[in-house]
């Protein structure tokens, strides 16, 4: 029983396939728990739901197409990002009205692509809720890649995010270009859903997005400690939740989202005994 | 007396409806101008405009030996900030990011942003959360921020709406003691009779201007003893 645990990771850490993914998700974990701090505090959290819809029908569209699937969903979902974010900017015309109706029209297209092309496989289910056998090396470059691109700017930007985050009024009257960084979180977020689509699902990636943020901020005051807390959170999460799929044989992303459902009643738990004692 | 804003003929329009017309105003160094006027009057928009988060429909809005992002700006209060979870350290210091072009902080920043916390008195909750303060201690740690981007010209937007008569009381009386230390205030104001109390000069706003000038003109003027009359037989 002792050996069990090292045999089970030894065992783990033997299929190249699931360095890949361990890789790419700690990465994309990371980045997407740094990012949702800002997109749960501005109220945006509609925008990562939306895109990864988005992203699902891109998905769709390059498999029709026998394209790659990265270098399609790219470009198109930084579009949306940029549409998403101009529409909750905007609230006369219900900003998370047309939010919903845009991120539900792109999943019901890539359904109908899907149902027309390739058929609803094996396949689908993957897109859907997440696999972690489809990470070619390509992939894992460009995966890589990204995901230091976003760390990099988040952490040369991490004093503006605050201020944009936090007060975009104030932010704005003092000289900061609000839009600008907004329309970078936007991107940012837009780019870590496309890179962890596919291994968390599209249906479930955002959950990795608002999860964390929200389990932190149960339990952390400062912007620093949550934003500090949401991102190692979300990569044990990550790492729990994908050694139970390996182990039961559970899709990869579901599994990440329950045990990520499992912290964030862990620490309401702990946030309300802390505020009784 | 010199200028440091000169605000002209400035309008202002949503979509087709004017919120603001035809204002004009002159702000000089050390002067304390207090914006009255009911809901809706168009008050924040104008200090939109001054503040170049909206651009004026017509007319112009003029600095005069410094920039427009060198105001400190006390916002009207949003609930989404009541419960942001960040600091006071964190929320102060982020005022001084206007005073260099990198996006980081110095030790200078550091030490004014706790010396700010320190002259408004709200240095004892400096490791504190935002979102566990008060009313009138978050307004504090706003304007201990708005203090860190200016040295000059502060716009408040009704700073103490919503404070129990206690703490506005010390916000007003704070604010006074930092008017008579040199800086410039235009504040827009709910409380008619603290405006007229601190303010030199009174704008009397209902979209267009409904009286512009010096305090003891206001209190002379018909539409200024309506005001005062009214509150106090209210
Ligand atoms: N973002 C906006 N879009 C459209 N109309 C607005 C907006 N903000 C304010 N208004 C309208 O402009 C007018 C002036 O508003 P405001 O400047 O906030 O008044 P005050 O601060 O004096 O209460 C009001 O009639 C208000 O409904
Ligand atoms: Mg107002």
């Amino acid at each position: 029983m002792v050996s069990a645990v090292p045999d089970m990771f030894n065992e783990l850490f033997s299929y190249p396939f699931v360095v890949k993914a361990l890789i790419v998700g700690t990465l994309v974990a990371l980045c997407a728990a740094l990012l949702g701090v800002s997109l749960v505090l501005k109220r945006y959290s509609m925008i990562g739901d939306g895109l990864s819809h988005v992203g699902f029908g891109t998905l769709a569209i390059a498999m029709s197409l026998d394209l790659a699937p990265l270098e399609v969903s790219i470009p198109l979902v930084l579009a949306a990002a940029f549409l998403l974010l101009r529409l909750s900017e905007n609230s006369k015309i219900k900003g998370d009205a047309a939010i919903a109706v845009i991120s539900s029209s792109a999943l019901a297209t890539g359904v109908i692509i899907i149902s027309m092309t390739t058929g609803m496989n094996a396949d689908v289910c993957n897109y859907m809720f997440g696999t972690i056998l489809a990470m070619k090396d390509s992939d894992l470059y460009l995966s890589v890649g990204v995901s230091v691109v976003v760390l990099i700017l988040y952490a040369i930007f991490y004093n503006k995010i605050f201020t944009v985050t936090f007060d975009e009024g104030f932010a704005k009257a003092t000289g900061t270009k609000t839009a600008i960084y907004n329309i970078l979180i936007a991107f940012l977020t837009a780019l870590v859903i496309v890179i962890g689509m596919r291994m968390m699902g599209a249906m479930l990636i955002s959950a990795l997005i608002i999860f964390p943020p929200l389990s932190a901020m149960r339990f952390f005051k400062s912007f620093k400690s949550v934003v500090i807390c949401s991102a190692v959170l979300s990569v044990v999460c990550f790492f729990i939740g994908i050694v139970f799929s390996f182990q039961l044989n559970t899709p990869a992303g579901a599994s990440v989202v329950v045990i990520n459902l499992m912290a964030f009643l862990l620490f309401s738990v702990l946030s309300y005994i802390k505020k009784k004692v | 007396m010199s200028a440091i804003l000169t605000c002209s003929h400035v309008s202002m329009k949503y979509d087709t409806a004017h919120a603001v017309r035809n204002v004009s105003f002159e702000v000089n160094d050390g002067d304390y101008l207090c914006i009255v006027g009911e809901n809706g009057s168009g008050k924040s928009t104008l200090m939109k405009v001054l503040l170049g988060l909206l651009k004026p429909a017509g007319g112009k809005v003029a600095f005069h030996g410094f920039k427009q992002i060198q105001i400190g700006y006390l916002p009207q209060q949003t609930p989404i900030q009541q419960d942001f979870p960040a600091s006071v350290f964190e929320v102060v210091l982020s005022g001084c990011l206007s005073r260099h072009p990198f996006p980081f902080y110095t030790r200078k920043d550091r030490q004014m942003a706790k010396d700010n916390l320190t002259r408004l008195g709200a240095d004892g909750f400096m490791r504190k959360s935002y979102r566990d303060l008060s009313g009138g201690q978050q307004q504090r740690v706003l304007l201990a921020r708005a203090l860190c981007a200016t040295e000059k010209l502060l716009l408040l937007d009704e700073p103490v709406t919503g404070l129990d008569p206690v703490m506005a009381n010390g916000l007003c009386q704070l604010l006074d003691t930092l008017n008579k230390q040199g800086l410039t205030i235009i504040m827009i104001s709910h409380d008619i009779n603290s405006a007229v109390k601190y303010g030199n000069k009174i704008l009397h706003m209902q979209t267009k201007p409904l009286f512009y000038g010096a305090t003891s003109d206001y209190l002379k003027s018909e539409i200024g003893m309506r005001m005062i009359g009214g509150e106090r037989g209210a």
